[in-house]
């Protein structure tokens, strides 16, 4: 029973941070039909920056929270700008090989000013670990979740509720129908680039106290969070939160009940069988269009 | 009268070459020593302090007067710990560059990877690398200066059997380095009279180790065993330490650099591991043989690099002053500077006592690791 609640409190930290990154992938998709293969690198670069802000200029920590994401967002914009923007034919591979291009060069650029090593710093808040029934409960995974959902209701609100926002919207059913009306569409995409990057820097930014940052750690975070947010239902921002939680809970599960060795083979294990019987995703709706 | 133009032409010339010998002498030809190493990529927590170290080395080696004569000069080659570029790097090494030995590489794949071609060549070999296949079974050309995992985790078990504990747990990272660690705890444990309980593994970039940990807890071991390299053994010190799981915690010599200190921060305190004598220099008895060699090294390497020395440098350093003493007398002949490796006996290096044999290719015993524990921040010598 203990045991169980560790699993579980393990796997819905773990969960939380792949749900923000499957946010990201998420609304990307669903403003630009594009899947961004850097977005693990821009949790990276949240995360070093974070870091860098926070433990290297002693910020205090909300200061280097909006530091890292803002800077992580002004990453998407570059690239939205340099790279994506200039293609004359956007086929969907040529961007898609694009975005790995450009995970390389963020890397690669990383590894030159934070270095090979891992880098660490301090939790949001200074508590002792909360006790639950014998199961230990990290102060930062309750700031994780928190937060979490706070930026899945921000942005709720801001499809829903907000001009800009449904604009948004409109330029992802039909760039040219909303050109139309005289929505700047460029503007848009631009925007969604910005805010999908800014997410993938909030995750950073959340699990920067709890594990060891360093340059490389990206592939692996962008991987799960696309394994989740496919399993939600890319383009659906529920589905990504449910699809992170469901990811990480299962690989908690996994390692307390078969073997820590199958801890990632699980997770694929379940994007497979979702990919095959619910092509769509758990959340998304049937008429998705996939490569 | 011409036999006697000849004779004295002769006797010129004679003349001339008797007196340029002795300055050709001064300018003996160097032997070229060849190096590979990861010096960059994943492994440059290796390959990187290994190429430096190898450098003073031989410039150490250099200003002291060279061997009988002879200069050393460096050839050293990055194999970004990919086993088709250190294989390269050998080929260039042996047939381009010629050296008459070789330094490195790093990693234990690496190492495997060159051997054919050194062997090809009859060029003698000081791999830097851990695994234990490199020198077992014996080859007659390669050697290796890094402690076997087997001494790493005697001095762990030793140190655990005296301390009353009969069940431990053990969690292990999910690559060559952790693998080989299981293998050998698992190995050796009935020897010890130790009992694993349960075995767990980790990947090398998980962020969140406590559902593993949750699980060894359940299982009640007396102590914990973590094999790996940063960082996650830091995230697994953290962990335990947030999960107020009380048995001690055991590192493997993986996570042996002030770098884990960084960033397991307050909670390495207690965390106890096996190492090289290097982290703790200053504690020595006077009457350790390698204190000499650790502190000439530690200052030497400090003040020439301006960074912190860590366990690794030694290896390579250890490499080339070996083979600067097996050079000796041997005008560069690679058989011989082999045969000469192998009779080396009692060298005290940075690493440990060397004294190779037929049978023995590494050459060290279990005085090459010490048991410390990590108080206030700082390594601290168990005895």
């Amino acid at each position: 029973m203990q045991e169980l609640l560790q699993y579980l409190f393990s796997g819905i930290t773990n969960g939380a941070v792949y749900a923000v990154i499957a946010l990201g992938f998420s609304m990307l998709y669903s403003s630009t039909g594009l899947i961004n293969f850097a977005h693990g690198e821009f949790v990276m670069v949240g995360a070093l920056t974070f870091i860098s802000l926070s433990k290297g200029l002693k910020m205090p920590i909300p200061v280097a929270f909006a530091g890292a994401v803002a800077i992580t967002a002004a990453a998407g914009l570059l690239l939205e700008r340099m790279a994506i923007r200039k293609v004359r034919k956007p086929h969907p591979i040529v961007l898609v090989i694009i975005t790995v291009g450009a995970s390389i060069l963020v890397r690669g650029v990383s590894m030159l000013y934070w270095g090979k090593d891992s880098h660490n710093c301090a939790p949001y808040s200074n508590h002792a670990p909360i006790d639950v029934a014998g199961a230990t409960l990290l102060p930062q995974s309750i700031w994780i979740l928190a937060l979490t959902l706070l930026v899945v209701i921000g942005l709720h609100v801001f499809h829903k509720r907000f001009l800009t926002g449904r604009a948004m919207l409109a330029t992802a059913i039909s760039r040219k129908a909303a050109g139309v009306v005289g929505i700047p569409t460029d503007m848009m995409v631009l925007l969604a680039f910005a805010m999908s990057a800014a997410m993938g820097g909030i995750g950073g930014a959340l699990i920067a106290p709890i594990s060891m940052s360093s340059f490389d750690m990206g592939m692996n975070l962008g991987l799960k969070g696309f394994c989740a947010a496919m399993i939600g239902g890319l383009g659906s921002s529920w589905g990504a939160i449910f699809g992170g939680l469901l990811l990480g809970v299962l690989e908690a599960l996994g390692v307390g009940f078969l073997s820590s060795g199958l801890k990632d083979a699980s997770a694929f294990v379940l994007l497979l069988l979702i990919l095959y019987f619910r092509p769509t995703g758990l959340m998304g709706k049937a008429t998705v269009q996939r490569f | 009268m011409r036999t006697a133009r000849n004779i004295l032409f002769c006797a010129i010339t004679a003349l001339v070459i008797c007196t340029l010998v002795p300055g050709l002498s001064w300018g003996k030809e160097p032997y070229k020593i060849g190096g590979i190493f990861s010096i960059t990529g994943a492994s440059s927590f290796l390959g990187d302090p290994e190429k430096k170290s190898m450098e003073m080395a031989i410039e150490q080696i250099n200003a002291a007067g060279g061997i009988d004569g002879h200069m050393l000069e460096p050839v050293i080659y990055d194999d970004e710990g990919d086993p088709t570029k250190a294989v390269l790097a050998a080929q260039k090494l042996t047939s381009k560059d010629e050296v008459i030995a070789i330094v490195g590489p790093s990693l234990t794949p690496t190492s495997l990877a060159v051997i054919p071609v050194i062997e090809k060549a009859g060029t003698p070999l000081i791999s830097c690398a851990a695994g234990i296949k490199i020198t077992e079974p014996v080859k007659p050309l390669v050697y290796k200066t890094a402690q076997n995992d087997v001494l790493a985790v005697q001095a762990i078990f030793n140190h655990i059997k005296k301390a009353g504990i009969k069940k431990i747990g053990i969690l292990t990272v999910e690559n060559a380095f952790g693998e080989s660690g299981k293998e050998q705890l698992a190995a050796q444990a009935p020897q010890f009279g130790i009992e694993i309980v349960l075995a767990e593994t980790f990947g090398a970039k998980d962020t969140d180790m406590t559902a593993q940990l949750a699980k060894i807890r359940a299982a009640q071991p007396e102590a914990i065993v973590c094999w790996g390299t940063n960082p996650g053994p830091a995230v697994i010190s953290k962990n335990v330490v947030q999960m107020n799981i009380k048995v001690p915690l055991y590192q493997s010599h993986g996570v042996a650099s002030p770098k884990f200190i960084e960033l397991a921060e307050s909670a390495a305190e207690g965390n106890m591991l096996p190492t090289g004598k290097i982290l703790v220099t200053e504690q020595l008895p006077e009457t350790d043989s390698q204190k000499k060699v650790l502190k000439g090294y530690t200052s030497e390497f400090e003040k020439r690099y301006s960074m912190p020395v860590g366990g690794f440098g030694g290896y390579a350093f250890d490499g080339i002053n070996l083979m600067a003493a097996a050079l000796k007398g041997t005008e560069g002949d690679k058989a011989k500077i082999a045969a000469n490796v192998e009779k080396i006996n009692g060298f005290p290096g940075v690493t440990g006592t060397f004294s190779f044999s037929p049978t023995d290719h590494n050459g060290l015993g279990d005085d090459a690791f010490v048991m410390v524990v990590i108080k206030d921040g700082k390594w601290q010598l168990l005895k």
